[in-house]
């Protein structure tokens, strides 16, 4: 998971020197405001402390309590409640001391310019606390929490605190990036694909010519490897992504930019479950966990092309690709059809109800016992000519 | 004592042959008491020889403190078992009381219900008459020897040794013989006392409900008195005592109206020297002034001047029931001597190996007109057994009762009070579970056995009533020593939570903001233990803060040892990764529980994860 991306080989020559290239992992000014942000945190800190009294941070709440939906944007925003964390209090004396600590290892970070994984910030900061055999952190994951809690504490993103996650998703299709300065030809990927890094701002990608017409996004790289193998982002015109189930944020950014910065509309093709569905909607408006980046990841716009519950009967599927829903699947649906913005859309509550009384959800793959490449040969195809997807 | 004459009747009641009157009066005799108790020596204690054993100590010494205490003595009660054989044993107790005069020696020892304490009401460990004799008479029925008493009443008269064989038809003792014993002033260094010497069969085993126990027990609940017990394996056991003070003397009291029963008023109606009524009532009963016996008179259709004589059945009836409807105030109560916390305390502390001790003495209450008033201590922790039922240890007057435990009003009463409440855990229907030794101490001029071998308190609602308030008030205080005895621990482990965090922000905020880590450091020192110190006060009643450094600093009915809440914790496996630094140190760590100074040594076993 910390494997050297990229974007980190600012050391590396660039390969064709006669070309400007641009390899500054974050622009100044950013860096600057966030520094800056950081350091008020720590002031803060040392004020109360010098001044005798208790030390906290407040930190916006990220439930779905604290989550709105914003129907004239159609998108997820976090609301204002905030969780004031304190220095004593046994509960949160170790959150509170991990988190400043994390904050300097992040303010080191952007001084000497360069990115860590959030694994390589787990590291950075791990240590015994002195004179016991306490470490800072038991794993990556508390520190992963305590830095979204900070990402949102100080009000900035990942990305500006450079950090990125474990890569995750591939791209492949008529479009050629430039990532970090260098050049990359997705429509000459073979058959691995291009990774989309975890960092996927405007400062470290951009888009160079694109003849594409939208963007097919689909669940896993199993089905991506048939699309691809189909040459089918060649023969309709298009950019191929997958997320590798929940996309990370590296990929919805990318999605949100292809949408807003080159104006492709994005078609999902998930699996018939209620993972499925609610991958759709966090692509569309946005995570609960992640409300604050809704508006720079949501795309509204995107279309939900299938597996459709309908297309059991429609497509003549056979009993074998039936999966039951299972207690805690039926649970979820109906969580997710009570979502605000679900609770609406007719055709998503037909969908949702749909699948419940089948009883049984199907993957993408499922397709495959029709024919091998019926799903990027018929299925896709015809959906998209018949403009037969739910919104 | 009517029961066995009725049983023989029955057995010679008329069969299909038929006897005549004349034939079956034949048979029909008196049977002394002695013959019914040679019968029924389980009535008694001593169904077995284990318990046997037990008993014959038990009584013994019972009367050895009873003679001391009514002779303003400091009791110093020699025991000695002599291990004849398996199964035979000598049983010596000797006292430092008054002795006994001569001619009294075979009527004491000798005969069954005959007693200085039956006929009045006063409290004293003794009550029937029955239990010394008895003894006496197991020994001889179950070895033939006869029982072995040496006295001495004054410096100047020589020791009179006597051996007294019990004739058990006659209920009366022979003298075998009988010899002025100079020899013998030596068991009596203060001039006086009593030494009796009993061989019986008996088996002793240690443990629950043995000798040892009852010596135990004895010397709980009398800290004023010195035993010296020689056990069979030839080894001196001394149990010291904890205060030099004898307690007060019990006054006897007259008996209270409200607390006869009809065939005892008639007795005393056929047997009183008064002539008048009103003059019997006022007299012969404590709390019946002029006035109230008016009302019982004029309740009863007759006036204080009826003659006695005329008093028949149905008036004496007449009179009962005016009794039970006229208001009499309750008895006296100044009659009855508590053990008292002080000494209860001292008591515990001496034989119990425990932490926290804590005792309560209720006011006096009325059962059926006897006044009685009902002690409880407490101790907990230390070295007692952790995972076991709590220990209930029983007594009435003084005296430790070690058997039928379930059948007791006190046992009932420990079951039904409501641990939990006090941090001790308990599962439904049965004691409590933790390192608790509870005792209960009932006092009363009479007090309710089961039995006559005086093994279980009977389960009167007021006694029981009294008990339960009782335990509630020791239990109270136990669980404010457990709430701030967590509390302790808490405070030590959120300082140290605090104490390990702080250098860590400190230096990580130095880092990112250039303010001295050494100062944000110590301020934030301070304020941890501001904090702390915050998150530990006790609010009072009125929600004021308290300083409780100590709350138990002017309560005179706790003791705490800190000493052995060192071990305690050290003994408890929660307790022992975390602190190896802070023990292995100092073995007796400087803090006391309750004192200013704490010393936040602990660090805590389980990280705290949110």
């Amino acid at each position: 998971m910390a494997k050297k991306s990229k974007s980190t080989d600012s050391s590396t020559p660039a390969a064709t020197p006669a070309v400007k290239v641009n390899r500054s992992v974050s622009n100044q000014a950013t860096r600057e405001k966030t520094l800056s942000k950081i350091l008020e945190l720590g002031r803060s800190v040392a004020k109360s402390a010098l001044a005798e009294t208790d030390p906290f941070v407040d930190v916006p709440s990220r439930t779905m309590s604290n989550t709105t939906y914003n129907e004239t944007r159609r998108l997820l925003q976090m609301g204002d409640a905030t969780l004031r964390r304190n220095l004593f209090n046994t509960g949160q004396a170790r959150k509170f001391m991990q988190m400043v600590l994390l904050s300097k290892g992040c303010k080191d970070l952007l001084e000497a310019q360069k990115t860590l994984s959030l694994r390589g910030m787990y590291y950075m900061s791990l240590h015994s606390i002195a004179g016991t055999k306490e470490k800072t952190f038991d794993d990556q994951e508390e520190s992963d929490g305590i830095l979204e809690d900070i990402e949102v504490a100080i009000a900035t993103l990942r990305e500006n605190l450079h950090l990125f996650a474990k890569k995750r998703g591939t791209m492949v299709g008529n479009i050629t990036v430039i990532d970090n300065g260098d050049s990359i030809d997705c429509r000459r990927m073979g058959t691995g694909g291009y990774a989309i890094p975890s960092i996927c701002e405007p400062s470290v990608v951009q888009f160079g010519k694109c003849d594409a017409k939208f963007v097919l996004h689909v669940e896993k790289d199993t089905v991506w490897s048939r699309f691809n193998e189909d040459r089918f982002w060649e023969k309709h015109n298009c950019i191929l992504t997958e997320g590798s189930g929940q996309p990370p944020r590296g990929v919805r950014r990318l999605l949100y930019r292809l949408n807003k910065e080159l104006g492709l509309p994005v078609y999902c093709l998930l699996d018939c479950d209620p993972w499925g569905h609610y991958i759709y909607s966090v692509i569309k408006q946005g995570s609960i966990n992640l409300a604050f980046e809704s508006e720079r990841m949501a795309i509204p716009d995107a279309k939900y092309l299938g597996i459709r519950s309908s297309d059991f009967v429609r497509c003549g599927l056979s009993d074998d690709v039936k999966i039951s829903l299972n207690d805690r699947d039926i649970e979820r649906a109906k969580q997710i059809a009570e979502y605000p913005w679900f609770i609406k859309k007719k055709h998503w509550q037909k969908e949702i109800q749909l699948m419940i009384r089948n009883g049984f959800k199907m993957e993408v793959e499922s397709l495959i016992t029709k024919d091998i490449s019926y799903v990027t040969e018929v299925y896709v195809p015809e959906r998209l000519k018949e403009k037969d997807w739910i919104d | 004592m009517d029961a066995p004459q009725d049983t023989d009747q029955k057995k010679s009641s008329p069969r299909r042959r038929g006897a005549t009157a004349e034939e079956m009066s034949e048979k029909q005799r008196e049977i002394s008491v002695s013959e019914f108790f040679a019968k029924n020596r389980h009535l008694l204690g001593f169904d077995n020889p284990r318990k046997a054993l037990m008993t014959a100590v038990k009584e013994a010494v019972d009367n050895a403190l009873d003679a001391c205490e009514e002779a303003c003595i400091l009791p110093h009660i020699y025991v000695e078992l002599l291990q004849r054989s398996e199964t035979r044993f000598k049983v010596t107790v000797r006292d430092n009381g008054p002795g006994i005069v001569r001619k009294q020696i075979e009527n004491i020892f000798g005969r069954l219900l005959y007693g200085s304490k039956f006929h009045r009401l006063k409290m004293s460990r003794g009550q029937q008459g029955i239990g010394i004799s008895a003894a006496g008479m197991y020994g001889l029925m179950t070895t033939g020897q006869p029982v072995l008493i040496i006295s001495k009443t004054q410096k100047k008269k020589p020791a009179v040794e006597v051996l007294l064989k019990m004739d058990t038809s006659k209920n009366r003792a022979d003298v075998v013989s009988e010899i002025e014993h100079p020899e013998d002033d030596g068991l009596f260094p203060e001039g006086h006392g009593t030494q009796v010497s009993i061989e019986l069969e008996g088996r002793y085993q240690q443990g629950r409900q043995s000798v040892d126990e009852y010596l135990d027990q004895t010397a709980i609940a009398n800290p004023h008195a010195h035993f010296t017990y020689v056990n069979p394996s030839n080894e001196t056991i001394e149990f010291k005592r904890g205060t030099s003070e004898l307690p007060p003397e019990a006054t006897e009291i007259l008996p209270h109206p409200k607390g006869i029963e009809l065939g005892t008023l008639i007795q005393m109606i056929e047997r009183t020297e008064r002539a008048q009524i009103g003059a019997f009532l006022q007299e012969e009963f404590s709390r019946v002034s002029p006035s109230v016996s008016k009302d019982i008179c004029e309740r009863a259709g007759i006036t204080g001047r009826t003659w006695v004589k005329q008093i028949g059945h149905k008036e004496a009836e007449a009179i009962y029931k005016a009794i039970q409807d006229a208001r009499i105030m309750a008895p006296p109560t100044d009659c009855l001597v508590p053990i008292g916390t002080k000494a209860l305390l001292s008591g515990l502390l001496k034989e119990v190996k425990a932490e926290f001790f804590t005792a309560c003495t209720r006011p006096a209450d009325v059962y059926r007109g006897n006044p009685f008033l009902i002690e409880v201590g407490l101790a907990f922790g230390g070295e007692l057994p952790k995972d076991e039922l709590i220990r209930v240890i029983r007594f009435a007057n003084r005296v430790p009762l070690l058997y039928q435990q379930a059948a007791c009003a006190s046992f009932k009463a420990v079951l039904e009070t409501s641990w939990k409440n006090y941090g001790v855990s308990q599962s439904r229907g049965s004691l409590p579970d933790g390192p608790v030794v509870v005792m209960v101490h009932m006092a009363s001029v009479w007090v309710p056995f089961t039995s006559e071998s005086k093994e279980a308190i009977a389960d009167y609602d007021e006694i029981r009533k009294e008990m339960k308030l009782a335990l509630q008030e020791v239990g109270r205080k136990l669980g404010m020593y457990l709430r701030r005895r967590q509390r302790m621990r808490n405070e030590g482990e959120r300082r140290s939570i605090f104490e390990r965090y702080i250098g860590e922000i400190s230096q990580a905020t130095e880092a990112i903001t250039g303010t001295s880590a050494k100062q944000i450091y110590e301020s934030l020192l301070r304020v941890a233990k501001r904090k702390t110190e915050e998150a530990d006060a006790v609010l009072n009643d009125e929600g004021k803060r308290v300083r409780d450094s100590d709350p138990f600093g002017k309560d005179d009915s706790v003791v705490i040892l800190p000493g052995r809440v060192a071990v305690n914790q050290a003994d408890s496996p929660d307790e022992l990764e975390g602190d190896e630094g802070s023990t292995k140190g100092s073995p007796t760590p400087s803090k006391t529980l309750f004192g200013d100074e704490v010393a936040p040594n602990k660090k805590p076993r389980t990280r705290k994860k949110a």
